[in-house]
């Protein structure tokens, strides 16, 4: 849903290899091929190998996913696949002394049958916890790579800017890529203030040219430019107050330094037209509430951003137009507990997204209503069933997804996922991925 | 000798000896009188009052969920317990099993006065939420046991009746019924066994809102740790309606930890492991 509508419509790539359409099915059997193999070499592990007690040296946890990608429709662009498999392993590594001192290690690791892009490893956590009492106080401080979420909303976190977005992992925004920083947090029973020193900018991740999601034009992240002339170096401030009074939990956030959301500027290299992405320095001001009262959460997140560039073009092409905007999303949640005397909880969610950008708004969400319900069966298998739609209050553009998660056996995990774009408006800002409709399978392995 | 002061010697140890052959008798009987709601709330009172004042423990809990055919499933959670001086207790438990949602805290600040605060940490996503204490009723980890049931028992958030006293294996026990005032328990009523002499929870009984008889808990395993405070070692709750049950295993009790109320916070809450 994240992708950025380039305003006028550039022809089609006349520098386009006419490369195979799709993927190829054994990119689809593989992490079938994989999970079975898989299954085979766990079974045979002794007891032995499994979880280290968390107070006796190395806690070791993680997870290996196979995952596996159908898209019903054909692409929309040459080179774009139909079927997309590939592996993941994620392990975490804590060590922690008798103070409470802790090293965690986050390797991951992505392999992709068929896009480049999404074959990669990265660190997701690779950071240094301390901890002590001031008084009635406390402070904490976290150096490295870590991961810090801001927010309350389920659609997507507007106020949730420290870390970069990997939309290449997952095109819901919700996975987020490690980000080298300096966190201290001093809390008390007054809330907690946090302070962040950020640097090391991690650029968006997108899907290569096989990969589906995207634009019509690939994103090179070898034209990667920077508002700032310290370029990824620069250093991001930014600070959180968050705190609880009875039932309301509130936080106020501020942040300078480069956007995560880069503009995408297109650019004619050797291969044809490609999109530059280019990260101003922006300054943000968040507000995120909740007010929590039953069977019912209201919640609220809201957003002032100055120094970004809209959607909108300007001159030449070359540029985008710079407009600071507000934008919030409006949400509520409401529970049924034990539905008809069984130990299912029902979960509705209304929610809606405006942008006070309107039709030059840099993501999907301009002004939009999403609803979904989520059935969780409270079951030994954690059975849940998800429905959701999203769609525009502007025009006639729905998306229309659906979930499905349930434990298989002890350690493994079934996660299928469907979403469908229909009646996409041309002018909507996911016209792009308007025949990109998927069927995820993911079964994981967790130890 | 002044026989004054021989008479007021012998009549002091005689009423020593009287006081101290007779005092926990009185003291049952004590607990007895009055009305029945008098009964019932002194019985529950004194039995809260003697769990009082452990500082703080840590357990690991083992939990077995067997299906009407038999099927057993597992799970195992750490938990850790503060008393917090005139406000509830602050309850931890920490997730290790299954391995999909290892490292999943969950956190509840008991309030005598109002509805208790609770708080979830979904660590892939670094989340941590405010979830409502209306989910009291809905099942913990898809087990028997329900939120509520997992809880510390306040005494002001319910209404209570002495029964009875009837005999329970070896002991003699002393039937209470409880009545939530939260109109989100999932409970009419509960019926409780205490033993008589240690005024320990023995047996419950769950009645769902129709009144019927849901679930009943039998606790077994008692010992006394710090020489003062029963533990028990194994909670079985079975369901009536579905022929389900759940297994709770207590172990690894340990009291005077150096936990303290600042890790019971939700910044404490993002660095569980």
């Amino acid at each position: 849903m994240l992708f950025k509508k380039t305003q006028p419509r550039i022809t089609r790539d006349p520098f386009a290899m006419p490369g195979e359409n799709g993927g190829n099915i054994a990119a689809f059997f593989l992490p079938a091929i994989f999970a079975a193999v898989l299954g085979i070499v766990v079974s045979l592990l002794p007891a032995a190998a499994y979880p280290v007690g968390f107070a006796d040296g190395i806690d070791i946890s993680g997870r290996i996913s196979t995952e596996s990608w159908l898209y019903p429709q054909s692409a929309s662009y040459t080179d774009q696949r139909s079927y997309a498999g590939g592996l993941a392993l994620e392990t975490t590594f804590h060590i922690e002394n008798e103070e409470g001192t802790s090293v965690t290690l986050t390797p991951f690791l992505r392999y992709d049958a068929g896009d480049p892009e999404r074959t990669r490893a990265d660190f997701r956590e690779a950071y240094l916890l301390m901890y002590g009492d001031v008084g009635e106080d406390e402070w904490e401080l976290r150096l490295g790579i870590d991961q810090v979420f801001w927010g309350v909303v389920e659609l997507y976190s507007l106020v949730d800017i420290i870390n970069q977005t990997d939309i290449a992992e997952h095109p819901n925004e919700k996975t987020k890529m490690g980000q080298p920083m300096a966190h201290f947090t001093w809390s008390g029973g007054w809330g907690s203030l946090e302070l962040f020193a950020v640097t090391w900018h991690r650029t968006r991740t997108y899907p290569g040219r096989h990969g589906r999601q995207r634009y019509e034009f690939i994103v090179d992240q070898d034209l990667v430019s920077y508002e700032s002339g310290a370029k990824r170096w620069h250093v991001d401030l930014a600070s959180r107050y968050s705190g609880f009074f009875g039932p309301l939990d509130i936080g106020l956030s501020v942040f300078n330094g480069l956007a995560r959301e880069p503009s995408l500027l297109p650019r004619l290299v050797d291969s044809g037209l490609v999109l530059a992405p280019r990260y101003e320095e922006i300054r943000q001001f968040g507000v995120d509430a909740q007010l929590t009262r039953g069977y019912l959460l209201l919640k609220l997140e809201a957003i002032y951003r100055a120094g970004a560039k809209n959607s909108r073009f300007i001159q030449d092409l070359n540029n985008f137009d710079e407009e600071n905007y507000t934008a919030f999303i409006l949400g509520s949640e409401y529970t049924f507990y034990s539905i008809m005397d069984s130990n299912s909880d029902l979960v509705l969610f209304a929610e809606w997204a405006h942008d006070g950008r309107g039709r030059w708004a840099t993501n999907a969400f301009a002004n939009d209503l999403f609803l979904a319900a989520r059935l969780g069966l409270n079951d030994p298998q954690s059975t849940e069933i998800v429905v959701s739609v999203l769609g525009s209050l502007d025009n006639s553009s729905r998306v229309v997804s659906g979930e499905f998660k349930r434990r298989l056996w002890d350690n493994w995990f079934l996660h299928i996922e469907t979403s469908a774009y229909l009646q996409i408006d041309e002018d909507d800002f996911i016209y792009y991925v308007r025949r990109d409709g998927y069927v995820r399978v993911n079964l994981d392995y967790n130890f | 000798m002044n026989y004054f002061s021989f008479q007021r010697t012998v009549l002091a140890v005689l009423g020593s000896f009287l006081a101290i052959c007779f005092f926990p008798v009185q003291s049952h009987s004590d607990l007895l009188e009055g009305s029945a709601e008098e009964a019932g709330l002194r019985i529950a009172t004194e039995s809260r009052e003697r769990q009082k004042g452990f500082g703080n423990f840590t357990a690991n809990l083992t939990m077995t969920l067997r299906n009407k055919q038999g099927k057993e499933t597992l799970r195992s959670l750490r938990l850790k317990v503060i008393e917090v001086q005139g406000e509830g207790d602050r309850t931890l438990f920490v997730f290790d099993h299954p391995r999909d949602v290892k490292g999943t805290a969950f956190l509840v600040h008991a309030r005598k006065d109002g509805p208790d605060q609770q708080w979830l940490y979904l660590p892939a996503l670094k989340r941590v939420k405010s979830i409502s204490s209306s989910k009291q009723s809905g099942s913990f980890m898809g087990s028997e046991f329900s939120y509520e049931d997992m809880g510390a028992v306040e005494i002001e958030k319910f209404t209570h009746r002495f029964i009875r006293k009837e005999p329970c294996g070896d002991l003699e026990c002393l039937v209470l019924e409880r009545t939530p005032k939260s109109e989100d328990s999932g409970y009419s009523r509960q019926l409780v066994w205490f033993d008589r002499e240690e005024l320990r929870a023995i047996q419950i009984q769950y009645f769902d809102r129709r009144g019927e008889h849901l679930k009943t808990m039998v606790v077994e395993g008692y010992a006394k740790y710090l020489d003062r405070f029963w533990r028990s070692s194994k909670l079985t709750m079975t369901n009536l309606l579905t022929g389900k049950s759940t297994v709770l295993l207590w172990s690894d009790y340990k009291f005077g930890t150096d936990l303290d109320a600042k890790d019971f916070t939700r910044t404490a809450l993002k660095r569980i492991r």
